[in-house]
């Protein structure tokens, strides 16, 4: 089966056997199963070329966050190889036409330097983005634009909108308690997570090609704001509410896509995947509330210990000789595992927590496309049903030799047309779903295996440490005794 | 007979009282937390008359008998030949005091005369034997269980229907010390016993650092039949006994080897018998030859008491007033610098050891939730370990639930590592704990040693007034010719009433500097034992850590070179 052609194909020939909406269905039915065996196929022999190609972007070191804008092309250039091989070895790949070798295509983007600006409720963090590609579409080699965290949720709604049935990559929580909102540590997190997700777009291989991340990152500020606020403004109600509008939607369609809708898909595996992914969101929350108890309990024991540390060497103070020395050892090397323990914390924080958070976002996304197809469903079953009543209308005045013939003629022309069209679109939503699960999954088990390997690390890191720190003390303990 | 006019009102006094605190119906506060430090002071008495062989046992009325909790009492007035005659006039018109009113009720000096049980004898200072705590001289040893709690029934019949049982505990006793004369022997013994034990040492052995008895809970009578509570009681009296089975003189002590041998009824007595603590020959003289003023000889080996000798407390009150304010030079005053410093030294450390166990309990609490919450951590990718499995699609779902599987056990396994240190943990810095617990003694001992102290001054000072009196009456008399008769009878007594007070003076001196001594040896060997005990709980501890901390270390680096593959492919 060759696989480029196929989705024409399908459209096509499900487009010809449309006339009844439970045809249709039963028909779907067969295109999905089609679609399940394709992605089957895709999978078992690029399997390695798939992992690697939907690698996350690894989460920046402290490091890296910290080195100026200009010292990013290693990260950026081990990126860009890992997109070529992609680009190599898909045979699904872009639309983009192979390069010719010397020219490895790559497009990789830097979030870096949050800097806070303006005051009281109108405060908020700028970040500096910048973009190294030798893609012909863009500019130069190298743009650095300001963007703020309303702009990327510019960018991920416009994607959202454009690429139907695409798992947008998640964008890091928009609220945040006040207090905490100007923290170095949540404006850290954030620029990681806002670093990740223009990242992943930029290596995805359709959103890659948008004309909006294109606009993104390269346009001046004072455009950006005027396509924000004019998106905002016109189409949109204002960015948060946009935000809080979009959760009650896929809250709503929670319900929705229970079983009180009567036009509703019903294959079973798309069911299974839907209760996945709605079972797992659960799941994910308690693994993830869990990580940051753990981590909030790591600054408490931190905190503790540290207490302890202190008391320990006032009550030493009171101790004369050797013993007394000893409790002022203990007290201070209870001080140093704290600060151990409150690294680990936030290493933990960052690798671990943040990671699994972002898994829950990624669900979260999966669960808005699903909205989305739903939505689509509707649609072009709604338009097969009126297409119905026409042909039925038209079949009617032909009979009676109307002269509306061709009046109802021009119109249902029109109809067959936006019917198609609305088929394609679910197909693509469809086509793009069943591919896009296949990357998420591998994807995150990457992601997860990568926070695994950096919490277990940082555990036996921490605990070493802790050994190593008390170790220190026993032989001055044994002086003690004699 | 005992139930004089004076004791009569204490008691009412006492009783009423505490019924306002407790019911909080009269909300009078001067009266109600005047209550209050009597009670405290009737605590540190503690001198229970229920056992007195006149009174029938039913006045211990246990448990039930909170006024809060019991059932209204039938008036006690209708079962008069029943109460205590004691308490029968002034408390026959209120509830019936609990069982802790009554254990701590106010004690009045002339009624215990009659009951003599067994003679303390007084410890013999000279050569106190200083040995570790921890590891108390290899040849001699006690080792004390405490178990098998049994509710009983008090024999006598009560006025309070079903509310007098108590519970007896197995005292079982190991020791190859000659003077028990067995190798192992039990008896059952109530927690009353262990307050008349612990009241009796503290007589008998004023300047040692004893150790402080569990106390009686203030919710006791709620929850005494409990079983978690008799549990607690368990393990406190388990520890306490073993804490004086290992100090060196009180191990030794007769009280306590009839505590731990002598079968059946405690022996001890309940109240302080004066007359069994003659010291060094001095003769009791019956009061009424001496001056109302005067202090018998035997007595100022005792700390004055509130309801027994109102006087002497008064005198000693205002002496130490008069010390406070500095007007007039006390007599005697505490002059060891070394002991002054010491002292200082013991306040510190207290303060320091009651910070440093606090903090110990919080980072106790803290290890805990770190491994709850590992623990937590571990199920929840158990599940979803579980769960992946279940609705796996694609092989690459499959390979991140085997990942999680690993991250989980290893969780769980860290998990349990956390608690076992955590017990650990608890089990060494109890040290800190046994130290604050036994600041109390020496705070006891201190006191002892103020008190006594106080006594000789009280006594010096009263001395030199009587010498002034008398230098008076003589120069009176000698101017009067012949003098008369009456002149001459006041001057015996006076020279009589100066001959006692001399000899009480010269016994308050000796138990002070008795008590110096006690004091000074029990500080020597406390710093040894601190020593010892202290070095050992931060070895303890610091081995522990390490330990743990290793076993930690190894477990999630074995995760971390099995997930090694994805930090290679993510760098």
């Amino acid at each position: 089966m060759d696989y480029p052609t196929h989705p024409l194909f399908l459209s096509l020939s499900f487009s010809a056997q449309i006339p009844t909406s439970s045809s249709s269905l039963s028909n779907y039915q067969r295109s999905v199963e089609l679609t399940e065996l394709q992605s089957l196929l895709l999978t078992l022999p690029h399997e390695q070329s798939l992992r690697h190609r939907f690698c996350p972007q690894p989460p920046p070191s402290p490091a890296c966050s910290e080195s100026p804008p200009g010292t990013t092309p290693n990260r950026s250039g081990s990126r860009a190889d890992r997109m070529w091989t992609e680009q190599q070895r898909s045979p699904s790949g872009s639309s983009q036409s192979p390069r010719s070798p010397p020219a490895q295509p790559y497009l990789s983007v830097s979030v870096t330097d949050p800097v806070k600006l303006g005051n009281g409720v109108q405060a908020y963090i700028s970040y500096r983005v910048i973009a190294k590609t030798n893609l012909p579409e863009y500019q130069g080699p190298e743009k650095i634009v300001i963007r703020r965290y309303s702009d990327f949720v510019w960018l991920h709604d416009r994607l959202f909108e454009s690429y139907k049935g695409i798992f947008i990559p998640p964008l890091p929580e928009k609220s945040a308690v006040e207090k905490f909102r100007f923290s170095a540590e949540f404006i850290e997190m954030r620029r990681q997570a806002l670093d990740i997700f223009v990242n992943r777009i930029a290596s995805h291989h359709e959103l890659r090609q948008s004309d909006d991340l294109r606009t993104f990152l390269q346009v001046d500020e004072e455009v950006m704001e005027r396509l924000r606020s004019y998106e905002t403004g016109l189409f949109k109600k204002p960015a948060d509410l946009m935000q809080i509008f979009k959760d009650v939607q896929s809250k709503v369609s929670d319900v929705v896509l229970g079983k009180e809708k009567p036009v509703e898909e019903s294959h079973p595996d798309y069911e299974k995947m839907k209760h996945y992914i709605f079972e797992l969101e659960n799941h994910l929350a308690e693994a993830q509330k869990q990580a940051y108890r753990l981590v909030k309990r790591h600054r408490e024991l931190g905190k503790s210990l540290s207490d302890f540390g202190k008391a320990v060497k006032l009550l030493g103070a009171c101790e004369e000789n050797a013993l007394g020395k000893a409790f002022s050892e203990l007290g201070a090397k209870s001080e140093l595992v704290s600060i151990k323990l409150q690294k680990e914390a936030t290493e933990l924080l960052m690798h671990f927590e943040e990671p699994l958070k972002d898994y829950v976002r990624a669900v979260q996304s999966i669960k808005a496309t699903i909205a989305e197809r739903g939505t689509a469903f509707r649609q072009q079953c709604e338009l097969a049903e009126t297409i119905k009543l026409k042909e039925i209308n038209l079949d009617k005045l032909m009979l009676t030799r109307s002269d509306k013939v061709r009046e109802a003629e021009i119109e249902y022309r029109e109809l067959k047309g936006e019917s198609e069209e609305a088929v394609r679109r679910f197909e693509t939503i469809v086509r793009r779903m069943s591919e896009e699960m296949v990357h998420f999954q591998e994807q995150k088990t990457t992601d997860m295996g990568v926070a695994f390997h950096e919490f277990a690390k940082g555990q036996a890191r921490l605990a070493n440490g802790i050994a190593d720190a008390w170790r220190s003390l026993l032989p001055k303990l044994e002086a003690c005794s004699v | 007979m005992m139930g004089s006019e004076n004791q009569g009102f204490e008691d009412a006094r006492l009783y009423a009282s505490k019924e306002e605190m407790e019911s909080l119906v009269l909300g009078d506060p001067s009266r109600s937390s005047y209550a209050n430090s009597d009670y405290r002071s009737a605590m540190s008495n503690s001198l229970p008359d229920s056992h007195h062989p006149l009174s029938p046992p039913i006045l211990a009325t246990p448990a039930d008998s909170d006024p809060l909790l019991a059932p209204p009492p039938p008036p006690s007035s209708s079962y008069p030949e029943l109460r205590n005659p004691s308490s029968h006039d002034s408390s026959s018109y209120i509830e019936p005091p609990s069982y802790a009113d009554v254990i701590f009720s106010p004690f009045d000096g002339d009624s215990s005369s009659e009951i003599n049980g067994v003679d303390s004898p007084s410890p013999s200072s000279d050569s106190p034997v200083s040995f570790s705590r921890s590891s108390s001289s290899g040849t001699e040893y006690i080792k004390i269980t405490v178990s098998n709690p049994q509710k009983e029934q008090e024999v006598t019949n009560s006025i309070v229907p079903g509310g007098n049982t108590y519970v007896t505990y197995l005292v079982t006793t190991r020791t190859n010390i000659p003077e028990f004369g067995g190798p192992e022997f039990s008896v059952r013994r109530r927690f009353r016993d262990v307050v008349t034990l612990s009241d009796r040492l503290a007589e008998s052995y004023r300047g040692f650092f004893i150790p402080p008895r569990p106390d009686k809970s203030v919710v006791e009578s709620q929850v005494m039949q409990k079983q978690e509570f008799v549990e607690q009681r368990r393990v406190a009296l388990e520890k306490y006994l073993r804490r004086l089975a290992a100090h060196p003189i009180i191990k030794k002590s007769d009280e306590l080897r009839v505590f731990l041998q002598v079968q059946g009824k405690l022996p001890l007595p309940t109240s302080t018998d004066v007359a069994s603590r003659m010291l060094d020959g001095a003769v009791k003289l019956p009061k009424q030859l001496l001056s109302e003023s005067v202090v018998a000889p035997h007595e100022v080996v005792q700390p004055a008491k509130g309801g027994r000798d109102l006087l002497r407390l008064f005198k000693e009150l205002k002496q130490s007033v008069a010390n406070d304010w500095g007007g007039s030079k006390p007599p005697a005053v505490e002059e060891d610098k070394e002991f002054l410093e010491k002292k200082e030294r013991m306040h510190d450390m207290e303060q320091q050891l009651s910070n440093a166990s606090q903090q110990a309990e919080s980072l106790v609490k803290a290890q805990q939730d770190m491994g709850e919450t590992m623990g937590e951590l571990g199920l929840a990718f158990i599940k979803l370990t579980k769960f992946e499995n279940e609705e796996a699609v694609f092989n690459s779902q499959r390979s991140r639930a085997a990942d999680m599987k690993n991250l989980a056990t290893a969780a769980v396994k860290a998990s349990r590592f956390y608690r076992e240190l955590n017990l650990h943990t608890v089990k060494h810095l109890d040290t800190l704990h046994e130290y604050l617990g036994l600041m109390l003694a020496v705070h006891g001992a201190f006191s002892d040693r103020t008190s006594a102290l106080l006594t000789v001054q009280t006594l010096l000072s009263e001395l030199s007034s009587f010498k002034s009196r008398a230098e008076k009456l003589e120069a009176a008399s000698s101017k009067i010719f012949g003098g008369d008769k009456s002149r001459i009878r006041k001057m015996e007594e006076l020279r009589e009433t100066i001959r006692v007070t001399e000899d009480a003076k010269n016994v308050a001196i000796r138990e002070y500097e008795r008590i110096k001594e006690n004091n000074r040896t029990e500080l020597e060997r406390l710093d040894k034992e601190r020593h010892a005990d202290f070095l050992n709980m931060l070895k303890g501890f610091v081995v522990n850590q390490v330990g743990y901390a290793e076993k930690i270390a190894n477990v999630w680096g074995k995760v971390a070179e099995e997930t090694s593959a994805y930090a290679r492919e993510s760098s």
